[in-house]
């Protein structure tokens, strides 16, 4: 939790993908279990994904691209190296998230759904991070952040993209 | 004898830098070579004071805060591991602060006190007293004690707890379970993640408690992905639990069992519906079932089951232990017991109030919020979510409790209180909750999938200036609408907050270019 690190990002064939299937098949209600571990080992779903849960859960793959695009964690294309979640809902707004989204977009130069060119950021809303008495919030990767002015994103965005040169 | 001083764990301390703190304070300890044990305890729910670095003193547990890490050295300076109260962020003794001394709490009795995952701190606060009770009753008699605290559904809905396990127990023997709603998406609440991350046992104990009751020895906690600390602390805390004998095949080494697993969401605050969370658990897309059938009757995987918020759950420990009557005891009307109060958005003092049932909005917002964190005029106030009506300022005198909020069309749902000063633009805000719904609903009903887009679309038109006063009346009717004919509550409530900005603040529905006219800037 102390760490910033980037969301997992691995390179995903056919057969590690049924390994992560496998390991999870057996749970009832294996789903969702299934589609997150295949999240976090590869930072999103493959489409290749598809028709192996659907053959290993028995279901058709339209069951599977139904839950997919249903819930909005889930991905199914890479994600920039730290994505940043907006919260949007009502306790935000009352102390000035409509203003730090605002500025998010226009220094990152992305709306909601997309990633800069340089692959350092995806930009998603979330509504309600549960640090409500805090606002405005911004989680970075698994780490929330409390009361995010303008200057502070900014900050957060420096650490963020700072490269740690080791002078020897 | 070392000092043990207290850095808060939870995601708000950890969200203002609480982890640089500990560091800091680590260090200066180190560079002073001071023997300190750091603590990292969950929050108090005093949230302005975050993150509150607490010390031991013979005379208790001295508070300093709001401890930003470029305070700590001049902190030390000034005495910190001596619990010396000379710094400006000393805030003497911290049972003594008076917006937690005037609380009443009965449930969150030990959060911010205790190491979450100590079973060693959670038992020597009467943890698990609670279940070696409810070991030694027959699952009837734990279903009557808690009727007798009168405790109703913690997550909204106020339906009777006791009712529904006397539901799921009256059922033939079989495989049942227990679900734990975890899925708190309501804008303004943190009650619940205050219980999984501050005193995760306390919810190990109500469920285990629950599934004793009814006949179930299966449990499922469904959390809401937005939670990444409540996961992994959880996780733990069963594993520690499993291998303690509090969960598992043999409870407290008796031949009961009960086993518990987490689920997580994936982003859909539709699954704080007990049905469409159902759904989710059982892998599919979290659409709404229409009821009958109860959940309580066909459940998950059409087996019985008791789904019940965490904080019903978190009541339940208390109420074996200390009996059902001592719960209702508190209270007014039929809302008996304690709720837990989150205050939010604007307020200079945020953080969880948990007090019985019965005090009015104005006493909260003023003497434990002390008013806004702007320090500008209260406008409005959302209590309940996104799907609560916003209170102007003639409402805010009503108690807070089911029926009296209810009897003037406000909702006391999770018990999140939003604030909000006088910039606001209550236009937005009922824009917005048409927007929501229109991200958030499931899709299975066309009042709540269509309506909520037709809404936003005649808001902007009415913003806009054009045909205003038809479209409002087109606007009244597509609430009308949709609160009587969608499936669940997400499209059946949306038009609350709508409904109270055309009922009291109408002039913020007013066109935005007549409001430019008129010198006001929009």
């Amino acid at each position: 939790m102390s760490t910033t690190s980037s969301p997992a990002a691995g390179a995903w064939t056919p057969a590690l993908i049924q390994e992560v299937i496998d390991d999870h098949k057996s749970m009832p209600g294996a789903m969702l279990p299934t589609l997150h571990a295949l999240q976090d080992r590869f930072g999103h779903i493959p489409d290749g994904a598809v028709p192996l849960i659907a053959e290993t859960l028995s279901c058709t793959r339209a069951d599977v691209h139904g839950v997919i695009s249903f819930y909005h964690h889930f991905r199914t294309r890479p994600a920039g190296r730290s994505v940043i979640h907006v919260c949007r809902a009502e306790a935000c707004q009352a102390v000035g998230s409509r203003q730090l989204e605002a500025h998010i977009k226009a220094s990152l130069k992305v709306d909601y759904h997309q990633t800069t060119p340089d692959h350092e950021f995806t930009l998603e809303p979330v509504y309600c991070l549960g640090n409500c008495a805090c606002g405005p919030s911004i989680r970075i990767n698994d780490d929330v952040h409390g009361r995010v002015t303008p200057a502070r994103f900014d900050e957060l965005a420096d650490e963020l993209t700072t490269t740690v040169v080791e002078v020897k | 004898m070392a000092i043990t001083v207290y850095v808060p764990s939870d995601t708000t301390a950890r969200a203002l830098q609480a982890d640089r703190v500990a560091e800091h304070i680590a260090r200066a300890a180190a560079s002073r070579s001071v023997d300190v044990r750091i603590v990292r305890n969950g929050s108090r729910g005093l949230f302005w004071l975050e993150p509150l670095v607490e010390v031991d003193t013979p005379d208790g547990r001295v508070a300093f805060g709001p401890v930003m890490p470029g305070a700590v050295d001049s902190l030390v300076e000034s005495g910190l591991f001596d619990g010396r109260q000379d710094h400006e962020l000393a805030l003497g003794l911290t049972e003594e602060i008076a917006y937690l001394k005037q609380q009443q709490r009965l449930t969150f009795s030990r959060i911010g006190i205790i190491d979450p995952l100590s079973l060693e701190d959670y038992t020597s606060l009467r943890g698990f007293h609670g279940l070696r009770a409810a070991l030694a009753r027959d699952g009837q008699s734990i279903v009557d004690e808690v009727k007798t605290s009168g405790l109703r559904g913690r997550g909204g809905a106020a339906f009777p707890t006791g009712i529904k396990w006397q539901t799921v127990h009256d059922e033939a023997p079989g495989q049942k379970y227990i679900v734990c709603n975890a899925d708190e998406g309501d804008s303004g609440t943190f009650a619940d993640r205050l219980v999984m991350e501050c005193d995760p046992y306390m919810l190990i104990e109500g469920m285990t408690i629950a599934g004793l009751a009814v006949g179930a020895d299966q449990g499922y906690i469904y959390l809401r992905s937005e939670y990444p600390l409540a996961h992994t602390i959880l996780n733990n805390a069963i594993a520690r639990a499993c291998e303690a004998g509090y969960l598992g095949d043999n409870l407290l080494g008796t031949d009961k069992a009960f086993h518990l697993e987490v689920r997580l969401g994936a982003g859909a605050y539709i699954c704080g519906e007990e049905t469409s969370l159902l759904e989710s658990l059982e892998g599919r897309r979290g659409l709404v079932r229409a009821k009958p059938p109860l959940p309580a009757i066909e459940g998950l995987f059409g087996r019985p089951t008791v789904v019940n918020n965490v904080l019903s759950f978190a009541a339940v420990p208390f109420i074996l232990d200390q009996g059902g009557q001592a719960y209702a005891d508190y209270g007014m009307g039929r809302s008996r017991g304690t709720l837990a109060i989150q205050l939010a958005g604007n307020v200079k003092r945020g953080g969880l109030v948990e007090l019985a049932f019965g005090i009015s909005l104005l006493s909260l917002m003023e003497d434990f919020g002390g008013g806004t964190l702007s320090g500008r005029p209260l406008k409005a106030v959302q209590v309940g979510g996104p799907l609560g009506a916003y209170l102007p300022e003639s409402q805010w005198d009503n108690p807070l409790d089911y029926e009296g909020f209810a009897a003037f069309g406000g909702v006391v749902g999770h018990g999140g209180v939003v604030m909000f000063d006088d910039t606001v633009d209550m236009g937005d805000q009922a824009r917005f909750a048409m927007e929501f719904c229109t991200v958030e609903s499931c899709g299975k009903c066309t009042p709540c999938r269509i309506g909520a887009v037709r809404g936003v679309e005649v808001i902007d038109r009415i913003r806009a200036g054009e045909n205003a006063d038809m479209n409002l009346t087109l606007l009244g009717e597509l609430c009308e609408t949709m609160v009587d004919g969608s499936l669940c509550a997400m499209g059946g409530m949306t038009p609350f907050p709508v409904q109270s900005v055309m009922e009291h603040f109408p002039d913020d529905l007013t066109p935005r270019h007549a409001r430019v006219a008129g010198g006001i800037p929009c």
